[in-house]
């Protein structure tokens, strides 16, 4: 890496991430430009639900508190701001950010609006077949709430282009947020695949934030990390060629090694040689990383081919009620109490002929989660039973916590906490649609 | 030996799709990953995980292995009733395959 480099941090990994690690980046980071990635596959569908209902919702919960926080820090040390916390709504995202700048006396603070990735008409009006699993679109039929494309960086290189001081998007593909102020910044060309690919290498190893610099790697004793309440959020020094070096901000929690970096490169990766971007399709194949320091990790090659003919589309549609109960049993016998709980209500359901499928019955403990079916092999001092299940309406959804209760005064001896759960669904299913079909929009707000 | 003296792992999803990375933490140890982690041991491993398919991607430069398993998420993280829709557990319960170091 020679010459000039700009220095991005990580701000936030996810929608519900910690708040104050961006601040500590801010403050003491010496970033040019800060991501928060909070948009998880199904976020904007929920996102989109709530703003059927207010036209100026439909945007990240914790936008206000996140912006609140950072802006007046980042203004004065000239941070630009990138973030998909726009949602279901950018434009209104937008003016809530121009009016925390007022507030805060940052005048003429310069607000842009990505959008572009809503194409609920285009997917409402056509027939599209579906990627993850048989069947078309027309298939979800009236259930469909949102449908929203991976948007490549080139509307977020147009917002910095255009003086952006915050950009807020909808759906764009995570390591973009990154990329963007890379093409910004070194002029790249969007049909470099090179660059591009080493960009989206960095931009996703950077997207996770803490999951970069030891968060989601302890395990004690064999994978220590330190101060995990204090974890610090990642920033890299990227070059023009689009190598990096990894760092965090000295004195917090965390640990940043090769190991830490090679888990997160890989995580949420398909094919390492052609990892899908609305860009660029990547090449992780031939990363290198090597640790140059203390908490210091640098990364080198990869590559890239070029961008998908496609861009990935997001489906959400409304997919009936979840119900859920849950007990616990202790002591001596405990697991063949849980089995006879298990039994009990899945009895009861069938016997008083609820509506519900895709029943599940099982011991946390022992087999809620194990998949070797091993669970069994010690008598744990304790356990929960577990019941779930699907139902298309809300009431026959309630029955399944119910008859779960009901085990107090007619169930097992000696079960005790029991919590129970109805849930809306909001499932999403995915397509592709032509590239040629979407542009990225961008508008402005001034503080 | 099992697994995990001898590598880390991160598991993942997309749609119905876990993945898991399996690391050496010395790359020198690929070929003794190559070798001890398969389709077929992961496959069997996996006793109650419903699968449609795995296919395992090579990582030499990195010491490291891919698994892609489809159909293990029940339908997918936004519809699973699974306790742990993500399946971001399942990682951690390939680390103890038995490792033949020879």
């Amino acid at each position: 890496m020679t010459g000039r480099t700009i220095r991005i941090g990580a701000g936030a990994g996810f929608s519900g991430d910690r708040i104050e690690p961006a601040l500590e980046l801010v403050e003491h980071g010496g970033l040019d430009f800060l991501a928060f990635e909070c948009l998880a596959e199904r976020t904007i569908a929920l996102a989109q639900a709530a703003r059927i209902g207010d036209p100026e919702a439909g945007f990240d919960p914790l936008l206000e508190e996140r912006m609140r926080m950072v802006l007046p820090a980042a203004h004065a040390r000239g941070v630009r701001i990138v973030t998909n916390m726009g949602a279901a709504n950018p434009a209104s995202a937008a003016r809530l950010v121009a009016r925390i700048a007022r507030e805060r006396g940052l005048a003429g603070l310069r607000i842009a609006a990505v959008g572009g990735d809503d194409v609920l008409d285009l997917i409402r009006a056509g027939d599209f077949p579906l990627i993850d699993r048989p069947g078309t679109s027309r298939d979800l039929g009236a259930a469909i709430v949102s449908a929203n494309a991976y948007l490549g960086a080139g509307g977020i290189v147009a917002a910095l282009d255009g003086g952006a001081d915050v950009v807020v998007t909808g759906r764009v593909g995570d390591p973009a947020l990154f990329l963007g102020p890379m093409i910004h910044s070194f002029g790249w060309a969007m049909d470099d695949w090179p660059r591009l690919g080493r960009g989206t290498v960095v931009g996703h190893l950077l997207e996770c934030a803490g999951q970069v610099t030891g968060g989601y790697f302890a395990d004690p004793g064999v994978k220590d990390v330190p101060d995990l309440a204090r974890l610090g959020f990642p920033f890299a020094d990227i070059g023009d060629d689009g190598s990096a070096i990894f760092g965090k901000v000295a004195g917090s929690g965390g640990r940043l090694t090769v190991a830490t970096c090679k888990e997160q490169l890989l995580y949420e990766i398909l094919d390492p040689g052609a990892y899908l971007q609305a860009d660029v399709a990547a090449d992780f194949r031939t990363v290198r990383f090597e640790q140059t320091g203390a908490d210091r990790v640098a990364v080198s090659g990869g590559g890239g081919g070029p961008q998908p003919a496609t861009l990935k589309v997001s489906i959400g549609y409304g997919d009936g009620f979840s119900g859920e109960g849950q007990i616990s049993y202790a002591g001596p016998g405990a697991v063949a109490r849980g089995r006879l709980a298990l039994d009990i209500v899945r009895e009861r359901l069938r016997m008083t002929g609820v509506p519900v499928t895709d029943l599940r019955c099982e011991l946390i403990g022992v087999d809620a989660i194990d998949r070797t079916g091993r669970g069994g092999d010690a008598d744990p001092r304790e356990v929960r039973a577990r019941v779930a299940g699907r139902a298309a309406t809300r009431a026959a959804a309630e029955r399944i916590g119910a008859e779960v209760e009901a085990l107090y005064t007619n169930g097992p001896f000696g079960g005790g906490g029991v919590v129970t759960a109805v849930r809306e669904v909001l499932a999403v299913a995915s397509t592709l649609i032509d590239r040629s079909r979407i542009a990225p929009t961008v508008h402005y707000e001034v503080a | 030996m099992i697994l995990r003296d001898v590598a880390h792992i991160r598991t993942g999803d997309k749609g119905d799709i876990s993945q898991i990375a399996v690391i050496a933490y010395a790359e020198a140890d690929f070929a003794l990953l190559a070798r001890a982690v398969t389709v077929d041991r992961v496959a069997a491993h996996f006793a109650d995980l419903p699968v449609r398919s795995i296919r395992r991607y090579e990582l030499p430069g990195l010491g490291a292995l891919n698994f892609v398993i489809e159909g293990a998420l029940r339908g997918g993280v936004t519809r699973s009733l699974a306790l742990d829709a993500h399946g971001k557990t399942l990682g951690a319960q390939l680390l103890d395959l038995v490792i033949d170091s020879e």
